[in-house]
């Protein structure tokens, strides 16, 4: 323990950068990237200990977009607080839907229609294939180039265009409700998956073509920033960075829920441990979840009930008892824990982001590299920050 | 008609070449200024070209006032100055990037009598004056008080003074062949076919002055100092309004100068199948120009150990390795020659 005092007279900066700056060697600088900086995606701070080129220490400060998700959950029906799962992840938001959707029915006990799984899933792929584009196009956008966002939004475009078909919003979806969807799948929604699904599958090559193959970018990111077996399991690490370190671990297989298990599809996994795996991982899981979409369209059921039971209201509390849902985000394990005493709101409602755990580890990892390389495995992570900071 | 011409036999030769002088600045300015606005407009919609999207249309016919707009508003927004900077140097860096680059454009060969001052050592002149722009960076990323203008100036300043190297040799080559360092005579000794071109005989110098050309205009995948991803914006972070409007548009007449310096050097400058004139030096330059603008939207940025090993082990080695190749074939064709008959002067 240090015996100054927590917030010293002579404080220079604030908090975080002064306790930072105690470790602080002769002959270095402290750069403080962000909150506002272009590459932090959002209102990530990272504090850096620099000789030079190079960083000897980073500390992640987080918190800047701290919105009490948590508590909310606690002041509210389940129903309400639904909307606020659009906007945790918003690239991914399927993925919270379903989570909290998931650890809510088991607490009622609710079970819901085939055809309404199916439409789940398929509303959950699109998601990954949306979030996924953007990481994608966002990272290689930090490492200098220009032109693969645009493409890729491109073709997300298309996926938001699907997405407003089922549920009506292209951002900050919120397509479930407990016991089901709010909207059943229309034949034009399955009529846009269908052609959705070739026309992305040729642009896919295009991209390995152009962009994987690309000399620079891959001097940039193979070999770079190694966060192996080791380092996600201590940290925690789930979804496309532990399986480019060779993790076999998906929570649609490993933890099989809903039409998952009649789903074929393959875990796409590396064992180099580097940014390329992680990025390549990414683009086979598109591919993977364009396999399902496949599918699922094949082998959804006509009938079945999708909309929830009339007896779920607005103001429906939830029983006693506790219960805990994890999907398979884009970003890792997506996971909410439900406690409710059976009064008015839930007890307590635990949001696990995947992204938190990834950013944890990047003070580990980016010790002792190029600061051009930090921001480059910063990107590998795919940070969601209000998802981090919840 | 008579006294028009004892007029101008009054004046003194000094005079007349100060008035020469400021008559070729004020031209230079005006071809700067147009090739900036010309570049910017250029730039993006290369970019939309690139990128699967219209680029800027709205203001005028094609999105074609688009950059006097911009234009405009570099020059009327705030200078802001931030605290605890060094005012002189602050102020005097901008001003300091861009001014040396109107003495680059002097020695340009446009056309046979078109240049603006025809000197025997112009690649000199030129060389000289583009490591003026290096202590620009330096002193805007020193005095702006600011770490990541401090990191950006420290990369400026060792990529300008590594890929200055290669360029000298390059040109050296060049120069070693025509037995010149002007121009003029460089394009000379060129025909007006492709395959006279200097290219042809020196391709392993073109591609080195092509590598060293993006190094030394710091344009993507060599923008390091500015590097945005990481550094924000490097040297120029701190700088608002004008004085970003100035490294702004010393980077276009920085692009302008290298992108016309190989053409003369290495792709027959202003002659042409028929009809030599500065019409295709500017055709083959704003081609150059065009490429360096496809690169950019093309590339990652390249890291900045991996840029500095490209040049200390690859294109320095290479670079000395092709003078002393042409300084041999220099020495020993028309001996060769001579000895097998055929003659012919080198």
């Amino acid at each position: 323990m240090h015996n100054t005092p927590l917030f010293p007279k002579d404080m220079k900066g604030d908090f975080y950068s002064c306790h930072f700056e105690k470790g602080k060697q002769e002959d270095t600088i402290i750069l403080n990237l962000g909150p506002q900086h272009p590459s932090t995606h959002g209102v990530l701070r990272i504090l850096c200990e620099m000789d030079g080129e190079y960083v000897l220490r980073a500390e992640p400060v987080l918190g800047y977009l701290h919105r009490m998700q948590e508590k909310m959950g606690e002041i509210k029906y389940p129903a309400q607080y639904m909307n606020n799962m659009g906007r945790v992840d918003y690239l991914n938001p399927m993925s919270w839907n379903w989570a909290f959707v998931g650890a809510a029915e088991k607490v009622m006990g609710v079970e819901v229609s085939e055809r309404c799984e199916y439409a789940r899933v398929i509303a959950m792929e699109l998601s990954r294939i949306a979030s996924h584009l953007v990481g994608w196009g966002a990272w290689i956008l930090d490492l200098g180039a220009t032109t693969p966002i645009l493409y890729a939004f491109d073709d997300r475009e298309d996926v938001l265009d699907i997405i407003q078909e089922l549920c009506g919003s292209r951002l900050t979806n919120v397509y479930f409700r407990v016991g089901g969807v709010c909207k059943d799948i229309t034949p034009r929604a399955v009529q846009l998956i269908k052609e959705f699904i070739p026309s992305m599958r040729k642009r896919i090559p295009m991209y390995h073509a152009l962009v994987t193959k690309n000399m620079i970018l891959r001097g940039r990111i193979e070999g770079i920033g190694i966060i192996d077996r080791d380092v996600c399991n201590r940290y925690g690490c789930t979804g496309p960075v532990s399986r480019g370190a060779g993790i076999a671990h998906d929570t649609r297989r490993a933890e099989p829920h809903s039409v998952y298990p009649k789903l074929d599809f393959n875990i796409p996994v590396y064992t180099e441990a580097c940014s390329m795996a992680r990025y390549k991982v990414r683009l086979d899981e598109i591919e993977q979840s364009l396999n399902i979409l496949e599918q699922c369209i094949e082998q959804m059921p006509a009938e079945g009930d999708v909309l929830p039971a009339k007896n779920i209201k607005f103001n429906t509390k939830l029983p006693a008892g506790e219960a805990y849902y994890a999907v398979e985000g884009a970003r890792g394990k997506v996971g909410v824990w439900i406690a409710s005493d059976g009064g008015k709101y839930p007890y307590r409602v635990k949001l696990r982001a995947p992204g938190f755990c990834s950013l944890s580890c990047f003070a580990e990892v980016a010790k002792g590299m190029l600061l051009a390389d930090a921001i480059a495995v910063l990107g590998s992570l795919d940070l969601v920050i209000p998802e981090v900071d919840r | 008609m008579q006294e028009i011409c004892t007029f101008f036999e009054n004046i003194p030769p000094l005079a007349l070449d100060v008035l020469w002088l400021v008559a070729v600045l004020i031209l230079v300015i005006a071809y700067i200024t147009v090739c900036a606005l010309l570049l910017v407009y250029l730039e993006r919609k290369v970019a939309g070209f690139v990128q699967r999207r219209p680029g800027p249309y709205e203001v005028g016919p094609y999105g074609i006032l688009q950059s006097a707009c911009d234009a405009v508003k570099l020059v009327v927004k705030q200078i802001i100055k931030p605290a605890h900077v060094d005012p002189g140097l602050y102020f005097l860096a901008p001003i300091l990037s861009f001014f040396p680059v109107l003495l680059l454009f002097l020695p340009l060969p446009f056309s046979r009598l078109l240049t603006g001052m025809n000197v025997n050592l112009g690649i000199l002149l030129v060389l000289a004056f583009s490591g003026i722009n290096v202590i620009a960076v330096l002193l805007a990323g020193v005095s702006s008080n600011n770490k990541f203008g401090l990191l950006g100036a420290a990369r400026g300043v060792s990529q300008s003074v590594a890929y200055e190297i290669p360029l000298l040799l390059s040109t050296l080559a060049i120069a070693m062949m025509t037995g010149s360092l002007s121009f003029t005579e460089i394009v000379e000794g060129q025909g007006g076919w492709p395959w006279q071109w200097n290219i042809i005989l020196q391709p392993v110098a073109f591609v080195i002055f092509i590598f060293s050309m993006f190094g030394e205009t710091n344009r993507l995948p060599f923008d390091l100092p500015e590097g945005e991803s990481e550094l924000t914006g490097g040297f120029h972070t701190e700088y608002s309004g004008m004085g970003f409007g100035l490294f702004f548009l010393a980077e276009y007449a920085n692009m302008v100068v290298v992108c016309s310096i190989a053409t003369a050097l290495f792709l027959g400058g202003y002659k042409g199948p028929f009809l030599d004139g500065p019409w295709w030096f500017l055709a083959k330059s704003w081609t150059l120009l065009f490429f360096m603008l496809w690169v950019r939207f093309t590339y990652p940025r390249i890291r900045f150990d991996q840029m500095l090993n490209l040049n200390w082990k690859w294109l320095l080695p290479l670079g000395v390795l092709n003078l002393l190749a042409t300084a041999f074939a220099m020495k020993f064709f028309p001996v060769v020659a001579n000895f097998f008959g055929f003659g012919g002067a080198a």
